[in-house]
This record gives structure tokens, C-alpha cells and sequence, in this order.
């Protein structure tokens, strides 16, 4: 199962305490067609967190509004994955246990969910560090258990916000492999917010540029490279550069004019 | 009381530090104590320490003619207990004392823990009260022991209330400062993964709070002891805070030395037991190797 997703003019204006409003996003509109990975970039502070809280239905816009597979969203949803920077693994679970967190508001028996949490693992390569504890394993091997705890709940949307931005380079490759295998054979749509454009472009399918705050779309156009489930060899495409430098421009333009 | 209130204060950083799940870090000296006994010179050179210093108390005291009433030599203290073990029904006062240190730390930290997370859960509440919470924290609780003699007599109730309301207070403000800073991002994971309110505070806030609850709960069992003495101190005829007003009314200097020995073993006893708790209960915690 794919869902699509649509955002329709959306804008969110927080309050602070003393009551000044701070318009984090303004009016903007963008659509992620079932299946398809969307990169999102733009400047520090611009409204991306913002957008993916919105999708996942933890806050609702201040006006507008998001559509999974055209049903409005209000509050948060099963079928709706998340995963950030930090990998929220709780330090008092076992990796296994980390993993199985996700299901366990889902009807099922303990065997069938450890059977499931396990079989994820597997596939992370990490199936001999289930009973291991989060401080116990490297970053990279962090992530890839919180990759699992996200996956394991077959989301139909996956929202990511930076989640590859603290590993070092060749861990971060070889996740970005990963991931992007994983969700071509589940068909998953995502939506990837990332401050590396040349993440952006090969990861994505699309990507849209934000401009500064209140973040507004500047840009949004198809990454058409091929071997999409394979970042490395597309970084390698010199057709990749020229999305880059595109990337690298309109954002560039936008910090001056701001 | 100004010892009371360091104490309570000194906990509130080092509860934040718990917080960030790193944890572990412990600034204590007893555990710093504990984790150094590991290698043998070291152990050896602890008993050293110790030789020395009792050497120093059996024979100093004499040399430089500081009579016994003042400073009862260590063979003075020993005799006394044993005395005291014969004819002054010392295990009972121990015993006393014991129990009601142990009832009270339960039932003010029970009672702390509880309120810190009903507090925690209500910002609203938080908000209110915690002007009065902070008011209360600064009061010195154990001037409340002879008002508790005023109310209930001469029986264990006052030195049990003291206990409670010393022990109460920093697990409260350990808790309560837990439940606040408590990782949003781990709590939004949880919304996402649809759980309630009540699920997100039993699988999130409660075991995040843990290493916090522990910082207190190490403050409380010093404290209980403190609270009990002073109950014991101000009326009554129990236990080892009683020995020490008996023990200064027949200028036995070596009766009051011992009660306050045994005193702080208790103290010692109720730390290591909520110590080895701890390491149980936070196992996954990264400790500092030596
Ligand atoms: N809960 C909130 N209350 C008030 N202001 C907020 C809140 N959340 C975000 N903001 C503000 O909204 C703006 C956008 O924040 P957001 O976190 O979405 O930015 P971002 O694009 O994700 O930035 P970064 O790239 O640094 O992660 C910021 O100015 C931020 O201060
Ligand atoms: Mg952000």
C-alpha cells in the first residue's frame, strides 16, 4: 500500500509566551505522488520541521490543509512513519525492544511482534545485537535500529528530517543505500527534509526549495537521473552536479535576497 | 538546618545532568568511594587510612591530656557499647531508629515520587503550586518537630512526620524537574506511534524520570536519617536520637559518640541500599570507567 500526499496552502503561525506570532510557513503548496521521495531543502529556521510536524498530524496547520490519499489529516495516523536526526532510541529497551515500540498499539500477539521486530533486524544486519542496549552500539548502528523501528510498522508515508546529517560519510552511504532500497521494494512515499543538496538530489525524486522564513515554495522540480536505488553510483552521474549547482543557486539567491 | 537545604539544592543539577539519559555521572563522594574500592593496594591502602586514623583517636586524646568526658578514646567508645548493649537495651534504640528511618524514606518517597508526577502531568497545577512547593523546600522541615510533639504526643508519629516531610521534598523536586524535561522528541515519537496519554507517562516520562528519582531518592535516604534523629532529639524516649539527650544529661560523652557512630551506619546502610537499586534499575545508564 501507497498513500499520496498533499499539501494545500499551508501556513502555521506560533504564538510564543509573551504572545508575539512567529509565521514559520506561509501559503505553500506541494504534492508527493504515492510511491515518490521528495527531498525538501532550505535555509535554517525556514519551516521544514514544521511541515513534516504538520503531515505527521502531531499540530494542524493554522490554515490550509494536508491530505493523505486525499483524506484530510487530523491528528496523528498509523500509517504515517517518522524518523529525525536523532535516533529516539529509549536507552532503557533493548535494540529489540526499541524495535517493537511501534507495534505495540498494533493488535498482535508478543510472538508475531517479536517475529516482526526480529526479521527487520535481519535485514538491518542487525539481528545479533537485539539484546544489546542503544549506548552499546556506534551511531551508524543506532540509526540503522531506529531505520528498523520505523520500517517495522510497514508506514505507508515515511517522514525524515535529517536523518542521515550526524553520521560520518561512509556510514552515511552506505544508509542512504539502504533506505533507498528498502523503500523502492515497499513502494513507500517519503518525504526527506535535508540540509545536503547533494543528499537531495540523489535520494530524491523531486525536490522542493524553501525559501527563508516564513518558508514559502521557491522551487520544485523532477530529478530525472536513474538508478534510483542506488545514491552512489547517481552521485556519480555528471547530470547530478547541474541539479546541485541548480540546488545551490536558488538557495543562494534566496539567502541574498533575505 | 543549612546543611538540609545544600543538600536538597545540590540535588537539583545534578538531577538535570540524569535527564539528558547520560547520566551516571555521580559528583557523590560514597560512590565515588564504592567504585574505588576495586584494586587491591587501593583497598589496602583505604584500611590504612583507617588504622591510622583510630590510632590517632585511641592515643592522641591521652597524649595531649584532653580528658574522657570530652573525647572518649575509641577503647572508651567500645566499652560504653558494650555497656550500653547490656544494660541500656541498645539493639532496641537501633531497632527504633532503623524502622522508623526506613517507614519514613518509604512513605516520603512514595509520597514525593507520587506528587512529583501528578505535578508533572498538570502544568496547570505546576504553575500554581510550585511557589508554595518552593516556599515549603526552603522552610527547615525539622523546626516542625516539636509543633508534630504539640499535635501527637510523645510516641513515633512526630519523628515518622519529620521524616516523611525532610524525605518528601527532594524527591518531589527531582521528579517534578524530570517530568519537565522530558525529550519532546521522544514524547512526539510516541503521539506518532498513536499512544495515549497514559501510555506515553508508563513507556516515556516514568522511565525517563528514573535517574532522577534516584538522584532524590540518595539525597532522601541521608536525609531520613536526619529527620528521624532530630524527631528523636526533640521528645521521646526511643531510639538513638533519645540516647544521645540521655548520654548528654549524665555527661556520657562515649554514649553520645556511639549513638551518632550507629547513627550514621544506618545512614550508610539506607544510601547503599538505594545505591545498589539504582545500578540495578539504571543498568542500560553508560557508567564512567575508572
Ligand atoms: N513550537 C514552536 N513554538 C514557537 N515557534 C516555533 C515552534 N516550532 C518552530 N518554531 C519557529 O518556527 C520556525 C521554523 O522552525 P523549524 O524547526 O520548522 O525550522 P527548520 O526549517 O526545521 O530549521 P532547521 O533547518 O534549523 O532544522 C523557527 O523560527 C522556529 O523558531
Ligand atoms: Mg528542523
Amino acid at each position: 500500500m501507497t498513500s499520496s500526499l498533499e499539501l494545500s496552502q499551508i501556513t502555521k503561525v506560533f504564538t510564543d509566551k509573551v504572545g508575539n506570532t512567529i509565521t514559520a510557513v506561509q501559503d505553500m503548496s506541494f504534492n508527493v505522488a504515492a510511491g515518490e521521495l521528495v527531498a525538501v531543502v532550505g535555509p535554517s529556521g525556514c519551516g521544514k520541521s514544521t511541515i513534516l510536524n504538520m503531515v505527521s498530524g502531531l499540530y494542524a496547520p493554522t490554515s490550509g490543509r494536508v491530505l493523505i490519499e486525499g483524506e484530510e489529516v487530523h491528528g496523528t495516523r498509523p500509517e504515517v512513519g517518522f524518523m529525525l536526526q536523532k535516533d529516539l532510541l529509549l536507552p532503557w529497551r533493548s535494540i529489540v525492544k526499541n524495535v517493537e515500540f511501534g507495534l505495540e498499539e498494533k493488535k498482535m500477539s508478543r510472538a508475531e511482534r517479536r517475529e516482526r521486530a526480529m526479521t527487520e533486524l535481519e535485514r538491518m544486519k542487525l539481528a545479533e545485537f537485539a539484546e544489546h542496549y542503544p549506548h552499546q552500539l556506534s551511531g551508524g548502528m543506532r540509526q540503522r535500529a531506529a531505520l528498523a523501528r520505523t520500517l517495522v510498522i510497514e508506514p505507508d508515508i515515511i517522514l525524515l528530517d535529517e536523518p542521515f546529517s550526524a553520521l560520518d560519510a561512509q556510514t552515511k552511504l552506505v544508509l542512504q543505500r539502504h533506505f533507498a532500497r528498502t523503500i523502492a521494494e515497499a513502494g513507500v512515499t517519503c518525504v526527506l527534509i535535508t540540509h545536503d543538496l547533494n543528499e537531495a538530489v540523489i535520494m530524491a525524486d523531486r525536490v522542493v526549495v524553501m525559501s527563508g522564513r516564513p518558508g514559502t515554495v521557491v522551487d520544485d522540480f523532477p530529478i530525472e537521473l536513474a538508478n534510483r536505488t542506488d545514491p552512489l553510483a547517481r552521485s556519480l552521474e555528471p547530470e547530478a552536479g547541474v541539479y546541485v549547482k541548480r540546488l545551490f543557486d536558488t538557495l543562494h539567491l534566496e539567502n541574498e535576497a533575505a | 538546618m543549612a546543611d538540609t537545604s545544600t543538600q536538597i539544592q545540590a540535588g537539583a543539577p545534578e538531577a538535570s545532568s540524569g535527564a539528558t539519559g547520560k547520566g551516571g555521572k555521580m559528583a557523590n563522594p560514597m560512590r565515588g568511594a564504592l567504585s574505588a574500592m576495586g584494586s587491591a593496594t587501593e583497598i589496602a591502602a583505604i584500611l590504612a587510612v583507617g588504622v591510622v586514623v583510630l590510632a590517632a583517636w585511641e592515643f592522641l586524646p591521652p597524649a595531649l591530656d584532653v580528658p574522657r568526658y570530652i573525647i572518649p578514646t575509641f577503647s572508651d567508645c567500645m566499652a560504653e557499647f558494650g555497656r550500653m548493649w547490656q544494660r541500656d537495651n541498645l539493639l532496641y534504640h537501633f531497632g527504633s531508629t532503623l524502622i522508623a528511618s526506613v517507614i519514613g524514606f518509604v512513605l516520603g518517597g512514595l509520597l514525593g515520587a507520587a506528587s512529583g508526577y501528578l505535578l508533572g502531568l498538570s502544568k496547570l497545577w505546576e504553575r500554581v503550586l510550585s511557589p508554595y512547593i518552593l516556599g515549603l523546600q526552603i522552610a527547615p522541615k525539622v523546626a516542625f518537630a516539636p509543633l508534630f510533639i504539640m499535635w501527637f504526643g510523645y510516641n513515633s508519629i512526630p519523628k515518622l512526620l519529620v521524616t516523611v516531610l525532610v524525605v518528601f521534598f527532594p524527591i518531589l523536586v527531582n521528579v517534578l524537574q524530570s517530568m519537565k524535561t522530558v525529550d519532546r522528541d521522544l514524547v512526539n515519537l510516541a503521539r506518532v506511534y498513536s499512544m495515549s496519554r497514559l501510555t506515553i507517562f508508563r513507556k516515556i516520562e516514568v522511565p525517563s524520570s528514573l535517574p532522577n528519582l534516584f538522584a532524590g531518592l540518595r539525597i532522601g535516604a541521608t536525609l531520613a536519617v536526619i529527620g528521624v534523629t532530630v524527631g528523636e532529639l526533640v521528645g521521646g524516649n526511643t531510639g538513638l536520637g533519645f540516647l544521645i539527650t540521655y548520654g548528654e544529661g549524665q555527661a556520657n560523652t562515649a554514649m553520645v559518640f556511639n549513638a551518632i557512630i550507629l547513627l550514621t551506619v544506618i545512614g550508610i546502610l539506607l544510601y547503599f541500599a538505594v545505591a545498589a537499586a539504582e545500578k540495578r534499575v539504571l543498568h542500560y545508564l553508560v557508567r564512567e570507567e575508572h
